[in-house]
């Protein structure tokens, strides 16, 4: 599976696992506690605080590390979320059709035509932001944008012969959905999930920006880019590392579902 | 020979790059050296399965290689100078003005949005051979030629507004136009119906003779290039098998790949007497699809025998696959009734029970799309058996295999994927899913048309087979009569959504005929000389597509 890697995927591949990996063992590796108040306002890097220290001296390496721990994990779920909402519907309104299809399809034109940001905004003023009520509201958000692209997927391969074949031997929707239509679908859904997750840290990473999002003392980056904004007019880059984390993380994730991608459009199995 | 050839190719050399996903790009030849000369106003005939290279060398005639082709080596002379030597310049004079070309698909190459007068007189004013006046009077005067309805005013159309075969006809007169010393046609009869096609043929072997222009004309099919050309080249996997005059290579063939294609079609069957309780019975069938409102079938009825094979016979538009989709389910007709061993058939598909889903199966036209490109031949194969019988593990296996060997694929087979296998293994194993099922009935929709004429041979004889085998009745639909005499025990003839002609095999094809069955009868290209003369001097009826 591993042969034959190319470059590209080696470095995304890389990137993605020490960010996820850290994320995982954030207690075990970061060097303080995170919300431990270890140093001075904004300290420069030095041998005991890699990164610095962030407003109020915390350590800002420990600050990233879990920081990218919420952000990550949030994104992850919620895009798990979005992306079986959004094909499983998708799907079934593209196999069976009718007014089972209308209906979604209108609710979802519907929940597109307003910003998900200002929707997200408006909701958020109405509920308390946990970790769990983020994760579900960008997930349900983001799934009309799934269902868009797997019932445009699904259509096209419901009208292909196997498909008629499979329902002429009187299979259930299940086998077609996920033995006959999915199989086929994956490569743009695969392609288009590297595209989501990226857009759910950037999505998570605004609202709490906007300060509705991650609730402090836990940190996420953008959070981390709030705290320490005033920072740049004294020339502290304190905010810009979780930009940087975000970009290359981004970067990363999309090398690996390009390659992911590569693969599983192979009609070989993968194998040729 | 006298004359200085028009066309001159030595050792023409052609080779393509290759981009398998997970592999790297690597080269491969698609034309190993070839050899012929072409006298001006001669017609030679390329002929050979997929992938023999014909469709390459026609193009490289022009100095073309379609999507990635190189021309790597040889020559190509056009009117005494190498065209692969020439520059681009000199290239664009050559292309639409001494050599044009004729695509297969006349509907794709017309572009939907001009008239069709501009299109056909276009290369002829850019190559500044005519003024608009003058090319517009000479594409008028084509259009006559090549037997167009109302010649005057047909270049004003735009091009969905002709039928298919005239289309086709109009692509010849946009050939012609410029006045070229050589026409390559492409395929240029495959895509019609076969009432059509002999019109079109007919339209271009007079154009042809009229205009003392010189052709090649590609095709698969031997008995469409006997009756347009006078020399004929057998080519098989870029190389040349056999060339020489038309009357030797479809009389006396040297080469065994050439008897081979000459005698295609052979299969001879016994006609079985139909029994007195049919397998299926259909009764006054009409139908519509759904949001139209007009009736595709009407009143249509036939019955099949256990073990036997019906085909329903006719041209595109005829209904014949819709009286597929009915039987099966897939579209409720309106009206009449069907019944399957005794049993009434309900209508619509999704109330009928396992045991009538079981056995009534179906084989497509495209193989490709009828197999599910991300499963393995075993999991086609092995699902109908889990499905129906509940079979698993070893058990399941053992029977894909037995059903392998039936289809003459072997064990090795299980674990491939539709995407590596040929036209005719794809086939094979669209037949081994249905008859996973144990049915007593197959519909075989148009199987073999997609197909190489000796892949469709040995796909014909094996169905024979494993009726016999099996027991298996079939409905066979297809366009094609020769297919139709060499498996049928009954024939229903359509035309326009009703059955004309129905009986026993030897009552429909023998006379009297009625018009339509004439015609169709008629059409079917023969592998002798002058055949196409002959019918249209001898048929009574005007094709549709006309």
């Amino acid at each position: 599976m591993l042969k034959n890697l190319p470059l590209s995927a080696a470095i995304g591949l890389s990137f993605t696992a020490i960010y996820f990996l850290a994320a995982i063992f954030a207690p075990v590796i970061a060097p303080y506690g995170m919300a431990d108040v270890v140093g001075d306002v904004w300290e420069p890097s030095s041998a005991e605080h890699l990164l610095g220290t962030d407003q109020i001296g915390r350590d800002l390496l420990t600050r990233m590390i879990y920081g990218g721990r919420t952000t990550i994990w949030i994104a992850t779920l919620a895009t798990i979320l979005s992306f079986t909402t959004g094909s499983v519907l998708g799907f079934l309104a593209a196999v069976t059709g009718g007014w089972f299809d209308q209906v979604m399809s209108r609710f979802v034109d519907l929940m597109m035509a307003i910003p998900s940001l200002i929707l997200a905004l408006v909701i958020l003023s109405s509920i308390e932001a946990t970790v769990i009520t983020l994760i579900i509201l960008m997930g349900l958000l983001d799934a009309t944008r799934v269902y868009r692209l797997a019932r445009a997927v699904a259509v096209d391969i419901s009208v292909m012969d196997y498909v008629e074949a499979a329902k002429l031997r009187g299979e259930k929707l299940g086998w077609i959905i996920f033995r006959e239509i999915l199989p086929n679908a994956l490569s743009p859904l695969v392609a288009e999930m590297g595209l989501r997750f990226i857009f759910m840290v950037l999505f998570i990473s605004t609202l709490s920006f906007l300060g509705i999002g991650v609730q402090p003392p836990l940190a996420d980056w953008g959070g981390i880019v709030k705290e320490n904004k005033e920072g740049i007019n004294f020339g502290i880059g304190a905010a810009l590392y979780p930009a940087i984390a975000i970009a290359t993380l981004a970067i990363s994730v999309n090398l690996v579902a390009d390659w992911i991608l590569n693969r599983t459009t192979s009609l070989k199995g993968g194998r040729g | 020979m006298s004359e200085q050839p028009l066309l001159k190719v030595r050792g023409l050399k052609i080779g393509a790059t290759v981009y398998p996903p997970g592999e790297k790009p690597h080269n491969i030849k698609i034309v190993h050296g070839v050899d012929f000369d072409l006298q001006p106003g001669k017609v030679l005939g390329l002929i050979g399965e997929s992938g023999a290279g014909k469709s390459t060398i026609g193009l490289a005639s022009m100095a073309y290689g379609r999507g990635g082709v190189e021309l790597t080596g040889g020559e190509v002379w056009v009117n005494g100078r190498d065209i692969l030597q020439a520059s681009l310049g000199d290239i664009r004079k050559l292309r639409g003005g001494e050599v044009t070309y004729v695509s297969q698909s006349a509907a794709a190459s017309f572009n939907p949005a001009k008239q069709i007068m501009e299109q056909v007189t276009e290369a002829a004013i850019r190559q500044g051979k005519f003024a608009k006046k003058e090319a517009e009077l000479r594409a008028v005067e084509l259009f006559r030629k090549l037997g167009l309805p109302d010649p005057e005013n047909i270049g004003k159309r735009y091009p969905h507004q002709v039928s298919g075969g005239q289309l086709q006809r109009c692509m010849t007169a946009l050939a012609l136009c410029p006045q070229p010393d050589l026409v390559v046609f492409d395929e240029p009869t495959t895509a019609l119906d076969v009432t059509t096609q002999i019109d079109v043929l007919a339209a271009i072997k007079e154009a042809i003779r009229d205009t003392g222009v010189a052709a090649l004309y590609i095709t698969h099919d031997l008995a469409v290039v006997a009756q347009v050309s006078d020399h004929i080249m057998v080519l098989r996997h870029g190389n040349m098998v056999e060339y020489g005059d038309t009357d030797q290579i479809i009389n006396a063939p040297k080469e065994e790949y050439t008897q081979a294609l000459v005698s295609v079609r052979s299969i001879t069957h016994e006609e079985k007497a139909p029994t007195d309780s049919p397998l299926l019975r259909a009764e006054n069938i009409t139908a519509r699809y759904k949001g139209t409102n007009f009736d595709v079938l009407h009143d249509v009825s036939m019955d099949l025998s256990p073990g036997q094979t019906l085909a329903v016979v006719g041209e595109s538009g005829s209904g014949k696959s819709t009286m597929a989709r009915v039987i099966t389910g897939l579209l409720p007709p309106r009206d009449g009734k069907l019944t399957f061993d005794g049993r009434t058939l309900t209508p619509d598909q999704p109330s009928r029970s396992i045991e009538d889903l079981r056995e009534l199966q179906m084989i497509y036209q495209m193989a490709d799309v009828a197999m599910n490109p991300r499963q393995t031949v075993g999991t086609i194969i092995g699902r109908p058996l889990e499905f129906y019988f509940g079979l698993k593990g070893a058990e399941k296996r053992q029977r894909t295999i037995a059903l392998l060997d039936e289809i003459e694929l072997g064990e090795e087979f299980i674990d491939r994927y539709p995407a590596e296998l040929s036209g005719g293994q794809k086939q094979r194993v669209c037949i081994a899913r249905a008859l996973a099922a144990k049915p007593k009935l197959i519909i075989c929709d148009e199987v073999t048309s997609a197909l190489d004429p000796l892949v469709a041979d040995g796909i014909l004889k094996l169905l024979l087979r494993l009726q016999a085998a099996e027991d298996v009745a079939y409905i066979f639909i297809t366009h094609d009569l020769a297919t139709v005499k060499a498996i049928a025990d009954s024939i229903a003839v359509m035309y326009q959504g009703r059955v004309v002609r129905y009986g026993p095999k030897s009552e429909v094809l023998s006379p009297p005929f009625d018009d339509y069955t004439d015609l169709l009868l008629s059409s079917v290209p023969e592998m002798r000389l002058g055949w196409l003369e002959h019918v249209l001097a001898t048929r009574k009826m005007e094709s549709a597509g006309n």
